[in-house]
């Protein structure tokens, strides 16, 4: 799959639509325009998100949302837990309900 | 370049790896307390550099351990520098001869992408596959020596937190070092022979430098490969146990979660408040018997005083520091080994970010409410620059303890003791007193966020590592090294400044047949005339101002300062008692009001301005402080004194 094309599938939804306990699998990570990280330009937010393990095929889950507004959430990808804000969540697309296998 | 291995051959080894991969336990391991800390020059960033020996001996290591990174694409000025120092491209910093790539044994997925990507750059490299016994006992299963033959780089188990846990890397360094200088003296002698059989051995061939990574689609290229490498070396991960599950449960819950840190941030808080209070006593009577042998031993004189007044107490004030900054380190230490700090963070993520900081602030701003030295020495947990110098800014707004000598003194010459409903008057002002400090600091965040840094936005992307069992080691070096760093870099400032100060305070001496008290007629009495014009607007009279410039020492020394300049003697205990009807008789309600204000906000700490200064390497931040503070303390002061005179109707 590549990540650079900008069509989904049209049952994939934004990372930042799940839940506590939701699961999915990634489908793709966009390139927003929302673009440095942090203070050395350099790494856009999607980048990041698939170097962090973000990754076509790689099953989530989304283990805990903080109180009230479930915002930032805990997401299990891979065998780590990152915590992000709705915000960065929504460059995720990911097909929701599968389990999910191992890697593709 | 040395032409043939000597007995002190030096090489340059690189410690790279990502967040929580149990680098800097590696390290430690490696260089015990043979390290220095320092600031890369010109950044906040922690340089740590240690060193080693080989197996035999005969091989000198200088080992640099570089910030934690996901990638090479640097997304945080931390990770710059770490790819900066790889390729040799920052200022007065040789490029490494070896990398160590540290990677996670029990969590290989995040870190492998790392490796490969490093790879590319083409310098001899090995990886330390570390935590290597409890990925065993975890139930992983991984084919080393397949990971080894699909990387074509050396790959050796670590276990960070165990002894002889480092031997097996030393000994990869010692070849790939040994096979280096073989190949450099094959280059130079130009014997091709050698150097073909040197690379035929595969396993440490010369690998050729590729062009970096650019494009996401590149970056989901390295993921594929490396899960490819993955599944072809066998990578298996067990389940996730039980109890840490049921752990996450409890500590994440949106509702069990914050009562847990709320208990645990007042345990913490109470224990730099109280455990330090005997320490920081026997500090202060030791410093107080060795001065008072001191002054017995010697002749009367500038000497005698410079050594008793000006060193031997500047020297106590300075480790007086020491047992709260212990404490306090010992607790981040914990709860960053065990995993917890990160999921702390992530609760408080919401709360702080609306006034513009980070859930990291949280210790570092609660410990401030001891002592604001320790406060800004624990930024040092914030990754993100920005919020960490929004951290800094506002951590004098917290109350500290040395605050409240001054306020005791004052309310309790003021404030009538009764009661209002069922709380004390008194003890109702001391709370607005620390409720003032809270909304200056919401305020002052608030205007950072909106001004100058509210520029670009920050993603959260905090990775929650498992749980640990903190290492005892980690600890004590962790310990060893905040202590240095405070004893060596901020308190020879502090040291420095005391002097400074008792100099202006005991020179010149009081004219023959003077009357008034020998402060009076010092440089710090001269300024704190001159600084009356500044201050009779808020209600100081000179009293005031000439106590005030001894108490830049510390807050709690302008008690006894106005004691010496109201010609009072006697012990601190005693002290307080006299001064109480004196400045009650000699002030108005007003001044007492505004010189309450002015405390609560106003710069009156060198020692913090000591460390910022250390802890951001530039001047810029502890001018910035100093301005904002002094500007909000004298706004606050007369606004105080002038509506308590319009009250009082004094003039």
């Amino acid at each position: 799959m590549d990540s650079s094309s900008r069509t989904s599938s049209p049952a994939s939804v934004p990372l930042a639509s799940l839940h506590k306990g939701d699961r999915g699998v990634v489908v793709e990570v966009l390139e927003t325009d929302e673009g440095v990280v942090g203070e050395a330009a350099g790494a856009t937010i999607g980048r990041r998100l698939i170097e962090i393990g973000f990754v076509p095929g790689e099953p989530v889950q989304v283990i805990e949302e903080v109180w009230p507004g479930g915002d930032p959430m805990a997401v299990r990808v891979g065998s780590s837990v990152f915590a992000l804000r709705r915000r960065e969540a929504r460059a995720v697309l990911v097909q929701p309900g599968a389990a999910g296998g191992g890697s593709p | 370049m040395s032409r043939k291995p000597s007995p002190e051959t030096t090489c340059r080894v690189a410690l790279v790896g990502v967040p929580n991969c149990g680098k800097t336990a590696l390290f430690n391991r490696l260089t015990g307390s043979r390290q220095k800390v320092a600031n890369y020059p010109g950044v906040t960033v922690e340089r740590k550099e240690g060193s080693f020996q080989s197996a035999d001996r005969r091989r000198h290591y200088q080992l640099i351990d570089l910030p934690g990174t996901y990638s090479l694409v640097p997304a945080t000025l931390d990770e710059a520098i770490t790819r900066d120092v790889i390729n040799g491209k920052l200022h007065n910093e040789a490029a490494p001869d070896l990398i160590v790539c540290v990677v996670d044994a029990t969590n290989l997925k995040l870190s492998l992408r790392l490796v490969l990507e490093l790879r590319r750059l083409g310098k001899p490299m090995v990886v330390a596959l570390n935590m290597s016994d409890l990925s065993h006992r975890r139930g992983f299963k991984l084919d080393r020596a397949r990971l080894e033959s699909e990387l074509g780089l050396p790959v050796v188990a670590t276990v960070a937190v165990a002894r002889a846990g480092e031997r097996d890397l030393i000994r990869a360094l010692d070849v790939m070092s040994g096979a280096l200088e073989a190949e450099r003296a094959c280059v130079q002698r130009a014997a091709e022979d050698d150097l073909v059989q040197l690379l035929s051995t595969g396993k440490y061939r010369v690998l050729q430098p590729a062009e970096p990574l650019n494009t996401s689609a590149e970056i989901s290229a390295t993921q594929r490969e490396a899960r490819r490498i993955l599944s072809v070396a066998g990578y298996v991960e067990p389940l996730r146990t039980r109890a840490l599950a049921r752990l996450d449960a409890v500590v994440m819950n949106p509702i069990a979660g914050p009562l847990l840190l709320a208990v645990l941030l007042f345990a913490v808080f109470q224990a730099v408040f109280s455990w330090a209070a005997v320490p920081m006593d026997l500090i202060n009577t030791g410093m107080a018997s060795l001065g008072a042998a001191v002054r017995d031993a010697m002749p009367a004189g500038p000497l005698q005083s410079l050594l008793v007044d000006g060193v031997i107490k500047g020297a106590g004030s300075v480790l007086v520091f020491l047992p709260q900054i212990l404490i306090l380190f010992l607790f981040i230490l914990l709860l960053e080994d065990s995993g917890y700090l990160p999921r702390a963070a992530f609760l408080l993520d919401k709360l702080m970010g609306s006034i513009g900081l980070s859930g990291r602030s949280f210790i570092p701003l609660l410990s401030s409410y001891a002592c604001a030295i320790p406060g800004i020495m624990a930024t040092r947990t914030i990754p993100n620059v920005r919020d960490r110098m929004a951290t800094i800014l506002i951590a004098p707004l917290m109350t500290c303890s040395a605050r409240l000598p001054v306020f005791a003194l004052i309310i309790s010459a003021f404030i009538p003791n009764r009661s209002v409903g069922v709380f004390n008057l008194r003890g109702l002002v001391l709370f607005a007193l620390y409720v003032a400090g809270v909304l200056g600091a919401v305020l002052v965040a608030f205007v950072m966020k909106r001004a100058s840094f509210g520029t670009s936005y920050h993603p959260l992307l905090l990775e929650l590592p498992e749980y640990h069992w903190p290492n005892l080691r980690n600890l004590v070096v962790g310990l060893y090294e905040r202590t240095m760093i405070f004893l060596a870099r901020v308190g020879t400032i502090i040291l420095a400044l005391m002097i400074v100060l008792w100099f202006l305070a005991s020179f010149p001496g009081p004219p023959a047949g003077a009357t008034g008290p020998a402060i009076q007629y010092s440089f710090a009495g001269m300024l704190g005339r001159a600084l009356q014009t500044i201050f009779a607007p808020i209600g100081f009279n000179w009293q005031i101002c000439v106590a005030l410039v001894p108490g830049l020492a510390a807050r709690e020394v302008a008690v006894g300062a106005l004691g010496t300049v109201y010609a009072l003697s006697g012990t601190t205990d005693n002290l307080d008692a006299a001064l109480r009807p004196m400045i009650a008789s000699s002030w108005s309600l007003a001044t007492a009001l505004s010189l309450l204000a002015w405390y609560v906000f106003a710069p009156q700490c060198l020692s913090t301005l000591a460390t910022v200064k250390r802890e951001t390497n530039s001047w810029r931040y502890p001018l910035i402080m100093a301005g904002y503070l002094f500007a909000m303390a004298w706004v606050a002061s007369f606004a105080t004194y002038r509506i308590a005179l319009a009250f009082t109707g004094g003039a």
